[in-house]
């Protein structure tokens, strides 16, 4: 394989991974973006959103594309629950409650999950074939297009929705002020419920994504991803939407890259070497702004 | 048309509004003048629903807003326009003209008070597409007076409007809140500009630390010893 093709491949695994980190990575930093908290539970909720493809898919035999909206549905609804139960009584206290909260949160996804379908892993049907598209040496499945083009298009519906749409425009006035948002008469509860409901069906959609494309999936299997999405969110700029669509596309050409090179069992290290590195450079991320509105 | 009775306002153990009653007639512009720490912005954010009192009673047009949220309070016809604009910096010009129109539907309505917005402050308009957190200070002002005008209040709420503007701009800012009010808005205004409230306003209320002190009619204030002595510089 000459150098061109190696890039490439790794170009398009790099991509099909960094869809599901950007996608996960949205809710990151949406939620962040309107109540400050890293919801650490975000990757488990992901796991919830392949679950529940799986089980379309398995059990009730359904598409893809019917098995991705019913689970980006029911997840949005698990999601709005979560923040009504568990962070939204603590949203005048301090963020560290908050932060600790979401970490039980995780852990209470991750292990009721393993109470409710057990900690064995299963198996995606094959809703995709099996293909393999050979064009000049690159491989490439049909699922990485699958995945790259439910990407672009999700994206291109929420960039539509947060500029223009009534709802997305009180999310972006909500994130930036909230009391000022109030007495516009926006409900502030309610557009913080929606954010979670998108970021969860992002996710939702990032789960079903994963278990069809690597066809395993199992309650912990949240946990991971949802770190490197993080880092991901982190790396674009935590807050902002476009810079976790990059943060995530580039963390998976990273990993798919070092994995290429053959160092795969260093890749989950370069990815928190990368937070680390982000950190101490540039803590505001790639497309952050050091400089603070006017007063 | 709005009747504060007996308000009092805490923040944890801080009783900042003591019991403050006062009115505003339909048609009026009505100034709270204090110095720092006075209450006026705790007064405007318990009217506006940012703040809830712990006693005492607030109505609009005979309807109890005590408990009422700020959304809510929009609706029923008050727009606030917060102490340091707190506008959206982050958006455009006409998006945050927008975001004043949140709660309506009308469309022409609204298309026909952006023009009004517009009319009164023109610098918006030829920014209309600039980015708000990149306007000066008085442009800021309009904006955050533009956009609280989109929800069609009848009430006006300003909390220092003045605040860190040249004297100049004061000035205009002064004469465009007159204009507001002979199209038909009521306006309650809070100010530490006492001379230039007291100039424009029908009626005054003097509050310190969180009573109201003295009132009456604006035009005999500003002639009152007191007044004179501690707001306006002897
Ligand atoms: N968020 C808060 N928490 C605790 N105390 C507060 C808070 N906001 C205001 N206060 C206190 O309430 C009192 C009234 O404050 P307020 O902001 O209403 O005064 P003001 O008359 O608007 O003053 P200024 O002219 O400086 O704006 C002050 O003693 C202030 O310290
Ligand atoms: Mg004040």
């Amino acid at each position: 394989m000459g150098s061109v093709e190696f890039a490439a491949q790794q170009l398009i695994n790099g991509l099909s991974l960094g869809s599901i980190y950007a996608l996960i990575a949205l809710g990151y930093t949406m939620v962040y973006g309107i109540i400050q908290l890293i919801n650490f539970a975000h990757g488990d909720i992901m796991m919830v959103g392949a679950f529940i493809g799986w089980f379309c898919t398995t059990v009730l035999k359904m598409a893809f594309l019917p098995a991705l909206i019913i689970s980006m549905t029911i997840t949005a609804i698990l999601g709005m629950l979560i923040e009504r139960i568990a962070y939204k009584p603590l949203r005048k206290s301090t963020r560290l409650a908050a932060l600790i909260t979401a970490i039980g949160m995780s852990f209470f996804l991750e292990y009721g999950g393993i109470l409710v379908v057990g900690p064995q892993t299963r198996t995606f049907p094959d809703v995709f074939p099996q293909t393999l598209y050979n064009v000049g040496g690159v491989t490439f499945k049909y699922g990485d297009i699958v995945i790259i083009l439910t990407t672009v298009v999700l994206m291109t519906i929420l960039q539509f929705v947060i500029k223009y749409t009534r709802i997305g425009k009180a999310m972006r006035a909500v994130s930036f002020d909230k009391d000022a948002s109030a007495l516009m008469g926006i409900n502030v509860d309610n557009t913080i419920s929606a954010t979670f409901a998108i970021g969860s069906s992002l996710a939702a959609a990032a789960g079903v994504l994963m278990g069809v494309y690597f066809n395993t999936i199992n309650p912990l299997m949240g946990i991971m991803p949802g770190l490197k999405a993080f880092i991901a969110a982190v790396l674009g700029g935590i807050g902002i939407i476009p810079g976790a669509m990059l943060g995530g596309i580039a963390m998976g050409l990273i990993e798919s890259i070092v994995s290429g090179l053959g160092f795969s069992t260093w890749r989950d290290a370069v990815a928190f070497l990368i937070l680390i590195i982000v950190l101490i450079v540039k803590p505001t991320g790639l497309l952050g702004k050091n400089i603070r509105e006017k007063v | 048309m709005l009747k504060l009775d007996n308000i009092h306002v805490y923040y944890g153990a801080i009783h900042a509004l003591k019991g403050i009653s006062f009115e505003v007639n339909k048609g009026e512009i009505v100034t709270l003048i204090g110095s720092n720490g006075a209450g006026k912005t705790t007064c405007l954010k318990t009217i506006s629903g940012l703040l809830q009192p712990k006693e005492g009673t607030l109505t609009f047009h005979d309807k109890d807003l005590t408990t009422i949220s700020a959304p809510k309070i929009v609706a029923s016809g008050i727009s606030h326009v917060p102490e340091g604009r707190r506008i959206f910096a982050n958006m455009t010009v006409s998006e945050n003209l927008d975001l004043g129109a949140y709660l309506r539907k009308d469309k022409e309505g609204i298309k026909e008070d952006l023009e009004m917005v517009y009319g009164l402050f023109p610098r918006l308009k030829e920014r209309r597409r600039q980015i708000a957190g990149t306007l000066s200070g008085g442009e800021q002002q309009m904006l955050a007076m533009g956009r609280a005008l989109m929800s069609r209040p009848e009430l006006l709420l300003l909390d220092e409007p003045s605040m860190g503007l040249a004297p100049i701009l004061v000035k205009q800012i002064f004469e465009i809140i007159q204009t507001i009010n002979s199209q038909g808005t009521t306006v309650l205004l809070v100010e530490q500009n006492a001379r230039m409230a007291l100039s424009i306003a029908n009626r005054a209320y003097v509050l310190e630390t969180g009573k109201i002190v003295l009132s009456g009619n604006a035009k005999e204030l500003m002639q009152s010893e007191e007044i004179k002595k501690a707001y306006l510089g002897g």
